[in-house]
């Protein structure tokens, strides 16, 4: 019998209760679950060690920024599958930029290094407990977290293809440039 | 066994470690990769690799592009089998707005994908015997790929980065010359594969240099995030097309091969089985090549026809809407998957409406299983170390995006 989303909600609250602190089915049909960054880990653990859940494999780790967000304009998003059911999950953590820290997932899934690393390099988030958090795919003194919306692509007084023009309320990071 | 009594020795070490810089610019590397190497003569201490030389912030560079211009990204991301990559990010739209391909379009991208499966494992797997000192067969082999290639061009107008096919279907039918080239091909193509075959699957010197040559064991390797090959040489039979059949891949009879040690050899054995079972795909998908569209009905996506847009109103309102990206893009998310050459290709999608991805994040399988590099060469020799880098099939392109 497959593991569904229903079935995934109830054994949560039943063995981790409180973790989940809201949760939605997105358009393609995977659970989303949101957590706290305090949980964050103790769910991955139980996500994949509990028998039920056996959600084995990390796929990929990707941070999104919403600016107007405040208070949580950085979201980590952790993709888990179960390949024993074929069920995929993703867990959301949502951090303040002013303070954008969340355990490393290093000791669960070796994989999680150089996804956490990259993560770091475009998005500045601070895994605590990381082995080497340095950047990655950028050089090593770069000042800022290229991935966030306030750094606009190339020329940032460019006008003729704002948003605006199109009728439609774009902010800054959002248009074509 | 070797590796474990050699690093117990390795305190008593007397002589000193040198430190050799592999890379980044060396063709033994078959790309921009450096490691910097603590070498005891010529056994791997430990290695440090560095990537990012050809960082082209793909992902920044999408959040600034409407839909359809993602997908040349996505041509450069594994360059080896472009295709593959344009087709995941079409699919991974079409989840997003919700459209249903014909399954003329869905059978002719099942083609299309397994002939650049085909040309990604020939790379490979010639560059491994190129690695342990056989050059002929890359030679003979990539006469094969140039054909592969040429089947592109016909479909598409391009070779390597081919930008084939449109978010709704393909943006042609094939032409007759595709027709006569791939059935020349499939007439062809298997005898002169088998030639390859026979100078080195069993050849006793290919064995030797590649058995127990960089392994991995299967735990090690899901822990490590592996996918494609690369993890079923270790022995998973872990394959998206099966797992979570995408374009009509139920459709079709294929087998998965698994290795058992995860080494050199059963990553050129696997890659060299997958051809066969690609081949035998594109048969079946041939041969029951459906009639009908080769397009599905979106014209708020799919480009009209070239005369309609100069004779119809409608038509040329509808291009000019798909140019300017003010196309209707529902609000929400999408994960969608695709087994690329090397694996798990992802591509995670936040669409907030907008003419462009909010954001964009591609699950780039070398990228992921690079990192295990380290500790597969750990001990081993420095000759080893660069087959086992070749039999990865590390991509830059797909490493740094």
């Amino acid at each position: 019998m497959t593991l569904t989303n229903e079935q995934i909600l109830a054994q949560l609250a039943e063995k981790m209760p409180g973790s989940a602190l809201s949760s939605e089915i997105a358009r393609d049909g995977i659970l989303n679950i949101h957590t706290t960054r305090e949980q964050i880990i103790d769910l991955l653990q139980l996500l994949r060690d509990d028998e039920q859940f056996g959600f084995n494999f990390l796929t990929t780790l990707c941070a999104i920024h919403y600016p107007d967000n405040t208070g949580q304009e950085l979201a980590l998003v952790y993709h888990l599958h179960n390949w024993q059911q074929n069920v995929r999950i993703r867990l959301k953590v949502f951090l303040p930029i002013d303070d954008p820290t969340v355990p490393t997932a290093t000791g669960l899934w070796p994989t999680a290094n150089w996804m956490e690393r990259q993560e770091y390099d475009f998005f500045g988030v601070v895994f605590t407990g990381h082995p080497d958090l340095r950047r990655i795919l950028n050089v090593d003194d770069m000042e800022v977290f290229p991935m966030r919306k306030e750094y606009r692509l190339e020329d940032g007084t460019r006008t003729d293809k704002d948003d605006r023009f199109f009728g439609r309320d774009g902010h800054v990071g959002q248009s074509f440039d | 066994m070797q590796v474990q009594s050699y690093f117990s020795s390795l305190d008593s070490l007397d002589g000193e470690l040198a430190t050799l810089n592999l890379g980044p610019t060396h063709p033994a590397t078959h790309g921009i990769f450096q490691n910097v190497l603590k070498m005891d003569g010529e056994r791997i201490v430990s290695a440090e690799p560095t990537i990012g030389y050809i960082h082209r912030a793909f992902e920044k560079i999408a959040e600034h592009r409407p839909y359809y211009q993602v997908t040349p990204l996505t041509d450069r991301l594994n360059y080896c089998s472009s295709p593959i990559n344009n087709m995941g990010w079409h699919m991974t739209v079409e989840k997003l707005i919700g459209c249903e391909l014909p399954k003329r379009a869905e059978y002719m991208r099942v083609i299309i994908m397994e002939l650049s499966r085909i040309a990604d494992h020939l790379v490979c797997n010639t560059v491994i015997g190129v690695d342990t000192g056989a050059l002929t067969g890359f030679t003979y082999m990539f006469q094969e790929r140039e054909r592969i290639y040429e089947l592109f061009e016909e479909v598409c107008g391009s070779r390597l980065t081919t930008n084939i096919g449109r978010i709704g279907g393909m943006e042609r039918d094939f032409t007759p010359t595709f027709h006569k080239k791939l059935k020349d091909f499939l007439k062809t193509f298997p005898a002169r594969f088998e030639e390859f075959t026979g100078l080195l699957e069993r050849n006793r010197i290919f064995m030797d240099r590649c058995i127990g040559a960089g392994p991995i064991a299967a735990e090690r390797a899901m822990a490590y995030g592996f996918t494609g090959p690369n993890l079923r040489a270790a022995g998973v039979d872990y394959d998206v097309r099966v797992m979570s059949p995408y374009s009509s891949y139920g459709d079709f009879e294929f087998d998965i091969p698994v290795g058992i040690h995860g080494d050199t050899y059963d990553r050129f054995v696997v890659r060299q089985e997958e051809i066969r079972q690609s081949l035998r795909i594109i048969h079946q998908a041939y041969n029951n090549l459906p009639e009908g569209e080769y397009h599905a009905d979106v014209p708020d996506y799919y480009l009209p026809d070239k005369p309609d847009v100069y004779t119809k109103m409608e038509a040329l309102i509808y291009h000019f809407k798909v140019v300017m990206a003010e196309v209707p893009v529902p609000v929400g998310e999408v994960y969608h998957s695709v087994e690329g050459g090397n694996g798990e290709l992802g591509f995670y999608l936040i669409s907030d409406g907008g003419r462009q991805p909010y954001r964009l994040h591609f699950r780039r399988p070398c990228f992921i299983f690079y990192q295990a590099y380290p500790e597969m060469i750990r001990g081993s020799m420095l000759s080893d170390a660069i087959l086992t880098m070749s039999s990865m099939n590390v991509i830059a392109g797909e490493l740094d995006a």
